[in-house]
């Protein structure tokens, strides 16, 4: 990809920037440059610090040390008054977050126009902004429509708006976090053609991401933020991707093998199961998995995959079609039957359905157990052999907290999904649900729960791998189906399907509109 | 039958709704601008009595009758303000700090009262504001009484329906308002002040509620008495779901409040004698429980309502 000219004048440095929260340094004296006409690719693990950088450049937070400076209509640098978002703004930087800045309830346009007029007008001027953002739409391609409310536009049109919004206060510095983990692979090259064009024009842009193959194929330049501290600054064209693995990780990465499986008899059967009547629903889902085999579902957040768990879970009854374990009915069942039958719930948001944050880690262990002889006696709850039992699980899955009588609310993202798999996989399930198993988890938390799945596999459980995560549903599952709005297409053995086909069918191109 | 429909054929029985419809019209809209922003204000009860009090002492008390409206606002707008202070910088909750002003606000406006008249026994009069005689318009047969021959407050709730629609959705104040309802990020990614915008809309808002509770002394009953309010600020709240958060939706379900309880009065005098009255004085309010299930249950609520925001917390 064309690089900028060396000498293309600096637009952004950030020099120094620490910031300190409590005991945890999440930027340690951080330094970045961003020319005119460059993108820069600001890669990392959750938690290094990358977020925090860029909240720290747009005004969020104020660092504790160091400065942002910012080269405003080609002038010097001068520096950025900290923790003002406004004056980020006017020195030209645009924000795009992870999760959408935009009022729902407000038209395209007055989003954009939102906080650009002086609020003691007596008119929203909408005519000439109208004729500013048709120019800037087709200058960049980024086109939506202006009349519509945001609450019914797609994810990638929200995006869009977001970048617009950017763009109609004339900023020189766009900052993207995270921009594609919402969007499919289509959407996102959209994406990065859209960014190369705006850098081209002379923008200078930075976007974070945690992903290496579109790290590689968009950027310019990379920067590895490792642990808060900026531990590499090179040229995307002398990068490789195992080596930025390594670098984001800081360790030699081990990748996870699936072994050849040897699927047995069908275990788990949806028959035409229809449930939910909003958007977030499913229509006639047929769904087959063997024990021994992980199947995957593949697809964009919001096109059913949440109801779909929340039917096998048992916390939704579908008004049509057939649930069934084994030769066991389960049609009708609620969370706890389906648990005696047999199933482990991974479920995908793990701090709000996974734990009771306010009870002690050996409770959460013991809760889908407390019926059980081994957890109670007369209904009277044995705290001793449920401390036991944590202990051992503590050991066995190696548990970072701070004894068993710590409250659950207190352990960090992985250790959490640890206790949600000690607790699942403990009693040997016939069937495992595991949706969105490994979203926000480090590289050692995620291979940790990769090794789980395959273990359960190996010992002849079903697995159902609920994800948006191509890459993992590749390395994981025997066999992918895709959902799209409610619908999930049969599934077909990993080995016969690439990152492409899946791509355009989580975007609703069904095979022979694929071909 | 013919002597309900004289009661819709009377042009006092329209006068009487439109006039019972104001105090639910100011304060409908004082609440529905508080909740575009985001914040609940169930000090409504309270700023409502605050406002009385605070117009009906300040015309006894020698200030002209606009002076007087103008010390309702201001005290409503000093309860607004404690409200604000509690509710958005800080983020407490919403209810429990509305019903501490409404405690507050009441019994402070009692204890004034009290204090400032230790020994009356029946409550002084004001010199109120007299209906409007408007050329042409009051003069017109029927729709004169009926719609044209109020107070210059039943206007000025009028004209203010019309320019909170204005203000709403068509300058940049209105946006940034429905925005920080919406999403309090959107906005202060886009460089404006949460809390300025929050705070402005309470205090703005609880000023205009405080103007309802003043038509009650100083155009409806030339007094101020206890108990007065008597839930007006309740129905508000109500009404803004109905409503759905619009100003002109607003309106209407004050006037068909007002239209309801005006109906009930002179159905008594029809039917009294054979069904209880407190079964006429139930009427408004279940009829308003009624529309309330079947406006409210498809009602679009501001996304952001009752969620404190907090600076780089997301």
């Amino acid at each position: 990809m064309a690089r900028p000219a060396k000498d293309a004048p600096v637009l952004l440095r950030l020099d120094g920037i620490t910031k300190r929260f409590g005991a945890l340094t999440a930027n340690d004296s951080v330094c970045l440059d961003l020319r005119q006409g460059e993108i820069l690719a600001l890669l990392g693990e959750n938690g290094a610090g990358k977020t925090t950088l860029m909240n720290i450049l747009f005004g969020h937070y104020v660092a504790d040390e160091g400065a942002v400076l910012v080269s405003r209509d080609g002038a010097e640098l001068a520096q950025l008054e900290p923790g003002s978002p406004h004056a980020a703004l006017d020195a030209g930087i645009g924000m795009v977050h992870q999760h959408f800045t935009l009022a729902e309830n407000l038209s395209v346009l007055d989003n954009i126009l939102l906080g650009t007029e002086k609020l003691s007008a007596l008119k929203s001027a909408r005519a000439p902004a109208r004729r500013k953002l048709a120019d800037l739409m087709t200058r960049s391609g980024l086109t939506v429509g202006l009349d519509m409310r945001v609450s019914q536009l797609s994810v990638g049109e929200k995006q869009r708006v977001e970048i617009l919004k950017a763009l109609y206060r004339d900023a020189r510095v766009l900052v993207l976090d995270e921009p594609t983990a919402v969007l499919t692979p289509q959407e996102s090259d959209t994406l990065f053609a859209i960014l190369k064009k705006l850098a081209a024009a002379g923008l200078g842009i930075v976007f974070i991401s945690h992903k290496l193959a579109e790290v590689m194929a968009a950027s310019h330049r990379i920067a590895v933020l490792r642990g808060g501290a900026k531990v590499a600054d090179l040229p995307t064209s002398q990068c490789d991707q195992r080596q930025l693995a390594e670098l984001m990780v800081g360790h030699e990465v081990s990748e996870t093998v699936r072994g050849a499986g040897t699927p047995g008899d069908t275990l788990f059967v949806l028959t035409g199961v229809s449930a939910g009547e909003s958007r977030e629903s499913i229509r006639d889902v047929n769904l087959e998995l063997k024990s021994g085999e992980i199947l995957g579902i593949a697809g964009v957040s919001g096109n059913g995959q949440t109801m779909l768990a929340r039917v096998i879970s048992g916390l939704e009854t579908p008004f049509a079609g057939s649930m069934r374990l084994g030769d066991r009915a389960l049609t009708h069942a609620n969370a706890r039957t389906m648990i005696d039958a047999g199933l482990a719930r991974i479920p995908e948001d793990r701090h709000r359905d996974g734990i009771v944050g306010a009870m002690t880690v050996s409770e959460n262990l013991a809760i889908e157990a407390i019926r059980k002889p081994e957890s109670q006696r007369f209904g009277l709850l044995r705290f001793a052999a449920m401390r036991d039992k944590a202990k051992a699980l503590i050991d066995a899955y190696d548990i970072r907290c701070q004894g068993e009588d710590s409250p659950a609310r207190l352990l960090s993202g992985g250790n959490i999904q640890k206790i949600v798999l000690a607790r699942t996989l403990e009693g040997e399930p016939k069937v495992v649900l595991a949706a969105q198993p490994s979203r926000g988890l480090d590289v050692g938390a995620t291979s940790e729960v990769y090794r789980r799945l395959l273990d359960a596999r190996a010992r002849g459980a079903g697995v159902l791998l609920i994800s948006e995560d191509l890459d993992e549903l590749m390395r994981l599952s025997d066999r992918i189906a895709v959902i799209h709005r409610g619908h999930l297409s049969a599934a077909e053995p990993t080995e016969t399907l690439d990152r492409g086909t899946l791509g355009l069918r989580m975007a609703g191109h069904t095979m022979e509109a694929a071909e | 039958m013919s002597d309900i429909l004289e009661i819709f054929m009377s042009a006092s029985f329209w006068a009487a709704a439109i006039r019972i419809a104001t105090p639910l019209i100011f304060g409908v809209i004082g609440a529905l601008i508080c909740e575009r922003a985001g914040v609940l204000n169930l000090g409504i009860e309270g700023i409502f009595t605050a406002g009385a009090m605070a117009g009906w002492m300040a015309v006894w008390l020698g200030a002209g009758l606009w002076g007087g409206v103008l010390v309702a606002a201001l005290a409503g707008g000093f309860f607004g303000l404690i409200h604000a202070v509690l509710t958005v910088p800080l983020g407490l909750s919403q209810h429990v700090s509305g019903i501490g002003v409404t405690l507050f606000a009441t019994s402070l406006s009692y204890f004034i009262y009290r204090t400032a008249l230790p020994d009356v026994s029946s409550p002084p009069r004001i010199e109120a504001f007299q209906s409007l005689d408007i050329p042409v318009l009051s003069d017109l047969p029927f729709l004169g009484p009926a719609l044209f021959q109020q107070t210059p407050l039943t206007f000025l709730a009028l004209f203010l329906v019309a320019a909170t629609a204005y203000v709403l959705y068509r300058t940049p104040l209105g946006l940034a308002i429905q925005a920080v309802g919406d999403n309090p990020a959107a906005v202060e990614s886009q460089g404006l002040s949460v809390y300025g915008l929050r705070m402005g809309a309470i205090v703005a808002g609880s000023a205009i509620m405080a103007l309802g509770g003043a038509f009650l002394t100083m155009s409806a009953f030339d007094a101020f008495f206890f108990g007065m309010v008597n839930g007006r600020g309740w129905i508000c709240i109500a009404l803004t779901v109905f409503a759905s958060w619009r100003p002109g939706k607003a309106l209407l379900g004050a006037l068909l409040f007002g239209a309801f309880d005006a109906f009930q009065v002179r159905l008594q005098t029809e039917v009294g004698s054979f069904i209880p009255g407190q079964v006429f004085l139930m009427m408004p309010y279940i009829l308003s429980i009624a529309a309330l299930i079947v406006v409210a249950r498809r009602a679009d609520y501001p996304r952001a309502l009752l969620v404190p925001y907090f600076k780089g917390q997301r």
